[in-house]
């Protein structure tokens, strides 16, 4: 006699530990297998995009900082590219640089954190995660040394950075750089072939390439699915075509291949700023921009590689202090798109873990 | 989506669970309009006049003040500098507070930490009105308090405190993980001159 | 490095495929009567030697008179890029047709233009609101909001 069943919602809450943030999920299971979802967002809106039009080209850049609050340099460089991209201005060498170090810096700090919080998700509770702070907490204090702040930093400004680097920076960033392979080399040795991160992760949530491209994936997402695509290389902002890197593909896009790019992306990034340090000239670090400053009409959209994916700021300014239409483009919200795909057909339990492996902000998302 | 059973009535309907929970949103948004008073009763000093109830109050308070576990409550970026002082450079296991509960019925503490939309404020109060007695909430970072850079908006609430008593505020943007724990031994001193007379009341 | 291409040749070869389609067109980008947008989008998805299979990004601007909607895109075989923009006029229920059949990645950007801006797009699935809450009145990010 066959049982009678019927499928049962459930609700993965806003409030939740391994959300990410506020995120809510309405999952249709039918047993524990997933057989609808459907993405809730909104619950971290706070309007930036029209709270911008009151405010000026400057005033906006602590707005960036709180949007991937784990990427803020990355925020800050390409809304200052977008601005200087719409009004033509040029930045210092040493300028140049330094946003380069710090962007890679950034980076690291990222992923960090991305990859430990997806390795909570998996199961091993806080121990990599606990590890990945240690060695964020090092990047932290290199941030504070330059900017005095550890999280939201509003350092870079129209036209160059906002101070020059103390005299201790350099030496620390470079003790910091010589380990930063050794330690790399440390969470693979306990995580690259551990059993139970493969079974659950290797083949879960595969996102195909004809499919990747198709939602306008970027980042790690995409590059994990085979396409090679990085705006490093494919449309090189900054001085980063100086800069040699490869540039890590996978090649099925699953949640391990997800991991696997975001692990070699930091070994990438430590190799570009020991480039940057040997290069680092001397001079200016910011140029002559007046207080209040009026664009030309017209509109830009300026983007960069962020952690996360393509962070694209679009810029419409009608030559007065404030600009006319401040949008961005998120990479998480749009990453998010495909996660319906990735889903259905798992159990409860790998939901989480393909959505982990995304590894979305929810302030992003939201704006 | 929709899901219809065999008679063909709506078992789940996306749409209406939208309505439904767009309404709760308007009501609480039209009911919320005035602060919240802080929660001060700790400050009588006439009713501690009983020696013995003094001793008990004192142990009982020694006891919650040295292993107050907070609820997951991370909202934005404060969250982060939270995760940091629980990680093990700015230890809150020194505290007895490690212990970071998912369920808001086995916790004592809700940590505000970040931007409180108007959408997530039905939750915030259903997450509060879960927790046990006696229960202590602290504001962490500007837009918690007040709702910091995003106070103009037309979706910010404007400070947690329209929606739950408030203990403790911590500012910042965000608050150092240093300024956290001031923040949470002011909290555990709040904590150690509460009486029972007091509580009962 | 990505190439911009320039609207104009753009235009003149969209106007040889379409006639009537093209309302103006500069260095930077090209408008394109609405009524005509899935047919040229679906051109320069398909079209050999321009590819267009990758949408950067949707945004909408109000101007007062007029709402202005902009697709960036991209190419990721040929590495080049273009801007191509359409416009709808009426303030009350403003519509344009979708383009989720062609690139998936429109699918949240669109809901989040309808939801700020307030510009209905037909042919989506599942055209709600998606960062305000159902029975939110109004758009906010029109410049007559508050």
């Amino acid at each position: 006699m066959a049982l009678k069943t019927e499928p049962f919602v459930i609700n993965i809450g806003p409030q939740h530990p391994s959300t990410h943030g506020v995120f809510r999920m309405r999952l249709t299971l039918d047993g524990e297998v997933v057989i609808d979802l459907e993405p809730v967002i909104g619950y971290l809106h706070r309007g930036i995009e029209k709270l911008a039009e009151g405010r000026t080209y400057t005033q906006n850049i602590p707005f960036t900082d709180r949007l991937d609050y784990l990427a803020s340099m990355s925020n800050n460089l390409a809304y200052v590219l977008a601005v200087e991209k719409l009004a033509g201005i040029s930045v210092p060498e040493r300028a140049e640089y330094l946003r380069v170090i710090m962007a890679e810096l950034q980076r690291i700090a990222s992923h960090l954190v991305g990859v430990g919080c997806f390795l909570n998700d998996c199961g091993a509770f806080f121990t990599p995660l606990l590890y990945m702070i240690r060695e964020r907490e090092k990047i932290l204090d290199l941030f504070d040394m330059v900017c005095g702040q550890r999280l939201t930093y509003n350092y870079m400004r129209i036209g160059g950075v906002s101070h020059d680097i103390p005299d201790e920076f350099l030496p620390a960033l470079d003790k910091f750089v010589r380990e930063m392979s050794g330690f790399i080399d440390e969470y693979d040795q306990l995580l690259a072939k551990n059993e139970i991160l493969l079974a659950r992760t290797k083949g879960v949530g595969i996102l195909p390439k004809e499919l990747a491209i198709n939602i306008s994936a970027s980042g790690p997402v995409l590059r994990s699915s085979g396409v090679k695509w990085d705006i490093r290389k494919a449309d090189p902002y900054s001085i980063y075509d100086r800069f040699e890197f490869e540039i890590p593909t996978g090649s099925v896009g699953d949640a391990y291949d997800r991991y696997w790019v975001r692990v070699q992306e930091m070994r990438q990034s430590v190799r570009i700023i020991q480039q940057a340090m040997e290069q680092l000239p001397s001079g200016e670090v910011l140029s002559e921009v007046p207080h209040l400053f009026h664009p030309p009409v017209g509109e830009a959209y300026g983007h960069i590689e962020a952690p996360k994916g393509e962070l694209g700021f679009y810029l419409v300014s009608d030559n007065s202090i404030a600009p006319y239409r401040f949008h961005i483009r998120a990479p998480s919200l749009i990453n998010l798109t495909a996660l319906r795909d990735m889903i259905i057909g798992w159990k409860l339990a790998d939901a989480i873990i393909v959505f982990g492996s995304i590894d979305i902000c929810l302030a992003e998302v939201d704006r | 989506m929709e899901i219809k059973d065999e008679a063909g009535i709506y078992v789940y309907s996306d749409k209406e669970l939208d309505r439904t929970e767009g309404k709760a949103i308007e009501a609480m948004m039209a009911h919320c309009q005035q602060p919240i008073s802080d929660p001060d009763a700790w400050l009588d000093e006439e009713l501690r006049r009983n020696i013995l109830l003094t001793t008990v109050d004192a142990a009982l308070n020694w006891a919650r003040r040295s292993s107050v576990w907070p609820v997951t409550f991370g909202l934005a970026c404060c969250a982060f500098e939270m995760i940091a002082m629980a990680a093990s450079r700015f230890d809150i296991a020194r505290f007895g507070m490690e212990v970071y509960r998912a369920s808001p019925r086995q916790a004592d503490l809700m940590v505000v930490a970040g931007t409180l939309t108007w959408k997530m404020a039905p939750q915030l109060r259903r997450i509060y009105d879960q927790m046990a007695e006696p229960k202590w909430v602290l504001a962490m970072g500007a837009c918690a308090i007040s709702g910091g850079t995003f106070a103009q908006s037309y979706s910010v609430v404007p400070g947690v405190n329209r929606i739950i008593p408030v203990d403790v505020y911590v500012p910042g943007c965000p608050p150092r993980p240093e300024a956290l724990l001031y923040g949470i031994r002011m909290l555990h001193n709040k904590i150690a001159k509460r009486s029972i007379i007091s509580e009962s009341r | 490095m990505t190439v911009a291409l320039s609207g104009k040749e753009i235009a003149t070869k969209l106007e040889e495929q379409f006639p009537g389609s093209i309302v103006e067109s500069s260095q930077e980008s090209l408008v394109v009567n609405s009524e005509f947008l899935l047919p040229v989008a679906t051109f320069l998805k398909d079209a050999p030697g321009l590819d267009f299979n990758y949408l950067t990004s949707i945004t909408a601007v109000d101007y007062y008179d007029y709402f202005e909607v902009v697709y960036q895109l991209t190419s990721i075989e040929h590495n080049h890029s273009l801007i191509v923009k359409t416009r709808c006029y009426g303030r009350d229920n403003p519509t344009i047709p979708s383009v989720v059949s062609l690139w998936r990645g429109a699918d949240f950007q669109e809901r989040e233009i309808y939801d700020l801006m307030g510009i209905r797009f037909d042919g989506h699935p599942n055209m709600k609101r998606i960062f305000l809450w159902d029975g939110f009145q109004g758009h906010p990010l029109r410049k007559d909001y508050l």
